[in-house]
């Protein structure tokens, strides 16, 4: 029996490794360079704005390990925040109740979405779109206006705050975000669901032929980023503490390079939910640093996030040429 | 232990495709505690067998029963789940995962809603054991070679507990001899324990070495089933490829038309040449003015002898030598250069460029061996193309018509002028005639002995033998991928070569 190498970890890491680095690295020349901005209460800001994408995000990596793609995120986070405010709001529904039926909404687009894609062979990147279109269009069938959220629950959720070592805090918002995250590691590592998840992405005709339930996990994927879309409408509800149509706009693609940045390659068949939360992360630290230098334009996000979205892709392709290369090698091994 | 018990029971299976019957009306049996083998050459029917089994696909017609029940398998999980676990073929695994999560996934323990690794691991590495491969479980299993991938997926269809049949569908195909010798080990003790084996293979040794029956179809029907022990190997031959006994004397009659050659000089000469795992080191003498057949069962190694010679394989043994300078190895462009010529398998995919020209796709190799910056001027290529539709009778409106506008026989055609256009003095065949109907066939045969006459060094390769011996001076026999004999002159007729490929080796005689 021989042990893992540390090199072989490594190998086997490197992806997500990278980024954990790049973030580090980030977070520490932006210390030097920003008074005040090395401090933990950066950090947990950098949690408490970014939760609601984060849960999406893990959503969106499940469906991305499977070899497929979600571009309703961004819609189903202002349709499921919008509802939940509607319900408050407009129809007066206890709060928790509002809850309940936003994440089963959700469940339900989700699992509607996954069983077209399944059994009617709809390509992912058009269904979800059709998805994307369908959910903020029903964001105005609710109300051309905005809603803000007055309900004593929903404020009293969104002002509280949970204090860490002395004066730092963070939101609830980060407390229902590590619940999902741990969750989701419970789900995609130690239960058949979420490894049929992953031979899915590594060959999906092979995970048929195997005997896995290939058809049901998928529309399963689905269901879950769609119960993760309505989580994170919530606590975008919550952060925000109002529902508009037009909000969280474009969010899909932000979602997506970040899984990407994160080290899940968009072929699917690897990738952590780790590596996604500090892919979201890398995002928050841009932001941050365009905030506290005050001068730079806010684009400057965008043009950062779209360097390293390529450059982790030219990264991902490179380790893989060096993973056959070390394969190859073990085959010589083997046949002398 | 054979008891006459039957396991699975499969009466008048029909199964379309879109075109093509793939399986009319066969009926087949298992015998608990039996292997039985599931032989024809390619396109017979086996995999779609194995696919209707398996609820991969579903029969059009026909029943299966699994132990007196009826049963109506949708999936490769629902045949699982009544005990049908199978090996298909070609590796179906996933790559992405260790070895022992491709082994386990779908069949883990759980504890406390937790998957069982270590069971996993531990579980993984017993299985393997059982076929003697010692390996790290824990690894990716892209990391691994083919043979190795080749056992876990035996190992996997091993791991399910409830299994009654078994099914490996050319499960040695990667394997070498010792491994395979291991997983017939495992076999014959599953079968000892009344679980029932369906095995298919191209191996003729290996069927006679270790299946109780043997089931040939041929084209989607049954032709018979057969006790091992009652069925000359030579009869099992005739009856996949389809010829019978009579026929053959007629056959061998015809190939008296052929011109004998007296004195020949050598082009190429092959020495050792070989690569693991494809094809066993040989060496191979290629004349002009003569045709060379390869003979053999599909996958016997025809194709892979014919990428080695031309270079779209790289040998890892043995040396070329060609216009007097000795080469470790070609490639399609230094081979172009040496002229040779290839004309590939799959016409389709490898051969024409289906969006160009007739024209276009002639001289495309004439231009590739003058290098791009020497364009052959337009008026130059139009000589060329009207040239050869001529001259090998290509029924073609233009020189301007879209080659996947033609006819399989005219585009044959086309590829073999494309090669003729360079000069070629030495051009290998690799199923010239398949597809195309019976006249085209024949001219297109007359063709090759005709290049043969004008000194041109030919190799040709088709699975029809009857083709190969009438055209061929001279004869490589492969089985199992090896050369097993070279005939030569009257000793080139179908009976020699089909008990050969039956089993009794030239080379081991001598």
């Amino acid at each position: 029996m021989r042990a893992a190498s540390p090199l072989r970890l490594i190998r086997k890491y490197l992806s997500i490794i990278a980024t954990i680095l790049l973030f580090v690295l980030a977070f520490v020349a932006a210390s030097l360079k920003y008074k005040g901005f090395g401090t933990l209460q950066v950090f947990f800001n950098m949690l408490i704005d970014n939760s609601f994408i984060i849960i999406s995000a893990v959503g969106v990596t499940f469906v991305i390990i499977s070899g497929n793609i979600d571009l309703s995120m961004g819609a189903m986070i202002a349709f499921t925040s919008m509802l939940a405010a509607a319900l408050t709001e407009n129809l007066h529904v206890n709060p928790l109740l509002t809850i309940a039926i936003v994440i089963a909404v959700g469940a339900l687009i989700g699992t509607a979405l996954g069983a077209i894609i399944t059994f009617f062979k709809v390509p992912p990147f058009i269904a979800t779109l059709a998805g994307m279109f369908m959910a903020r269009g029903l964001c105005f069938l609710i109300s051309i206006e905005a809603i803000s959220i007055n309900d004593p629950f929903f404020r009293a959720v969104s002002l509280y705050r949970i204090h860490l070592f002395g004066k730092a805090f963070i939101s609830i918002n980060v407390v229902i975000m590590l619940v999902v995250v741990l969750a989701a590691i419970y789900l995609a590592h130690f239960t058949r669901f979420g490894r049929t998840v992953y031979a899915i992405g590594g060959n999906e005709q092979s995970a048929m032929l195997m005997g896995l339930p290939v058809n049901r996990t998928k529309v399963l994927v689905y269901t879950l980023n769609g119960i993760c879309s309505a989580v994170a409408g919530i606590t975008y509800a919550f952060y925000m503490l109002s529902g508009y149509g037009l909000n969280a706009n474009g969010f899909e693609l932000d979602i997506i390079s970040s899984v990407v940045i994160g080290g899940t390659p968009l072929s699917g068949g690897s990738g952590y939910l780790v590596g996604t939360v500090f892919g979201v992360l890398i995002q928050g630290i841009i932001q941050n640093v365009i905030a506290f230098n005050g001068t730079l334009n806010s684009w400057w996000t965008r043009i950062i996030v779209g360097l390293l979205t390529l450059m982790f892709i030219v990264m991902q392709r490179a380790f893989s040429a060096i993973k056959r290369k070390g394969s190859t090698s073990t085959f010589e091994m083997k046949s002398e | 232990m054979v008891n006459d018990r039957v396991l699975l029971q499969m009466s008048n299976i029909s199964k379309m495709f879109p075109g093509v019957k793939a399986l009319s009306n066969v009926d087949f049996d298992l015998r608990a505690g039996e292997i039985h083998a599931l032989m024809g050459e390619n396109g017979a029917g086996k995999s779609t067998l194995i696919k209707v089994i398996t609820g991969v696909d579903k029969p059009e017609l026909g029943e299966i029963t699994l132990e007196g029940n009826i049963i109506h398998p949708a999936s490769p999980r629902d045949a699982q789940k009544l005990g049908i676990s199978t090996v298909f073929q070609e590796v179906n695994l996933c790559p992405n995962l260790s070895v022992a999560e491709n082994i386990s996934i779908g069949h883990e323990t759980i504890r406390y809603g937790f998957i069982n690794s270590s069971d996993a691991k531990a579980k993984a590495k017993q299985l393997l054991k059982q076929l003697d491969v010692d390996i790290d479980v824990t690894r990716t299993l892209a990391d691994y070679s083919v043979s190795i991938q080749q056992m876990v997926a035996i190992a996997r269809a091993l791991n399910i507990d409830k299994t009654k049949v078994l099914i490996l569908d050319e499960p040695t195909s990667s394997l070498d001899a010792y491994e395979v010798r291991k997983l017939f080990d495992v076999m014959l003790k599953l079968k000892k324990n009344g679980i029932g084996i369906i095995f298919i293979t191209h191996f003729i040794d290996q069927v006679y070495e270790v299946a109780d029956r043997i089931t040939v179809l041929r084209q989607g029907k049954l032709i018979g089933t057969y006790e091992t022990n009652t069925l000359p190997r030579l009869k099992l031959v005739y009856s996949m490829i389809g010829k019978e006994l009579e026929n053959l004397d007629s056959l061998s009659k015809m190939k008296g038309e052929l011109t004998k050659r007296t004195e020949v000089e050598p082009f190429m000469q092959v020495k050792a040449l070989g690569s693991k795992g494809s094809i066993q080191p040989f060496d191979l003498e290629i004349n002009k003015g003569e045709v060379l057949g390869f003979g053999g069962l599909l996958g016997s190694g025809r194709s892979e002898a014919a990428h080695l010679i031309f270079g779209v394989d790289i040998p890892d043994s043995g040396t070329l030598t060609v216009n007097k300078k000795e080469y470790r190895h070609l490639s399609p462009l230094k081979s172009i250069l040496n002229g040779i010529g290839l004309c590939p398998e799959d016409r389709k995919t490898e051969g024409i460029i289906s969006d160009l020209t007739v024209r276009e796709n002639i001289v495309i190799a004439l231009q590739v061996g003058q290098g791009w910056f020497q364009y052959i001027p337009m008026k130059k290529q139009y000589e060329i193309a009207d040239k050869f539709i001529q001259s090998l009778n290509i029924n073609t409106p233009s020189p301007d018509q879209l080659i996947k506008n033609l006819s399989g026989g005219n585009q044959q055609k086309v590829i073999l002028a494309r090669w003729l256009a360079t000069h070629v003095k030495f051009l290998i065949l690799d199923e010239p005639t398949r597809g195309i109907d019976i006249g085209t066939k024949a001219e297109i045969q007359k063709m090759v002995i005709s290049l043969a006459e004008e000194g041109k060094a030919i190799v040709f390769i088709s699975s029809e033998l009857d083709e190969v011996v009438r055209c061929s001076n001279r004869m490589m026999i492969m089985r199992d991928h090896q050369k097993v004999a070279e005939l030569e002159g009257d000793k080139v007729n179908l009976e020699e070569v089909m008990q050969i490929i039956a089993g009794r080796s030239e080379l081991e005689k001598a």
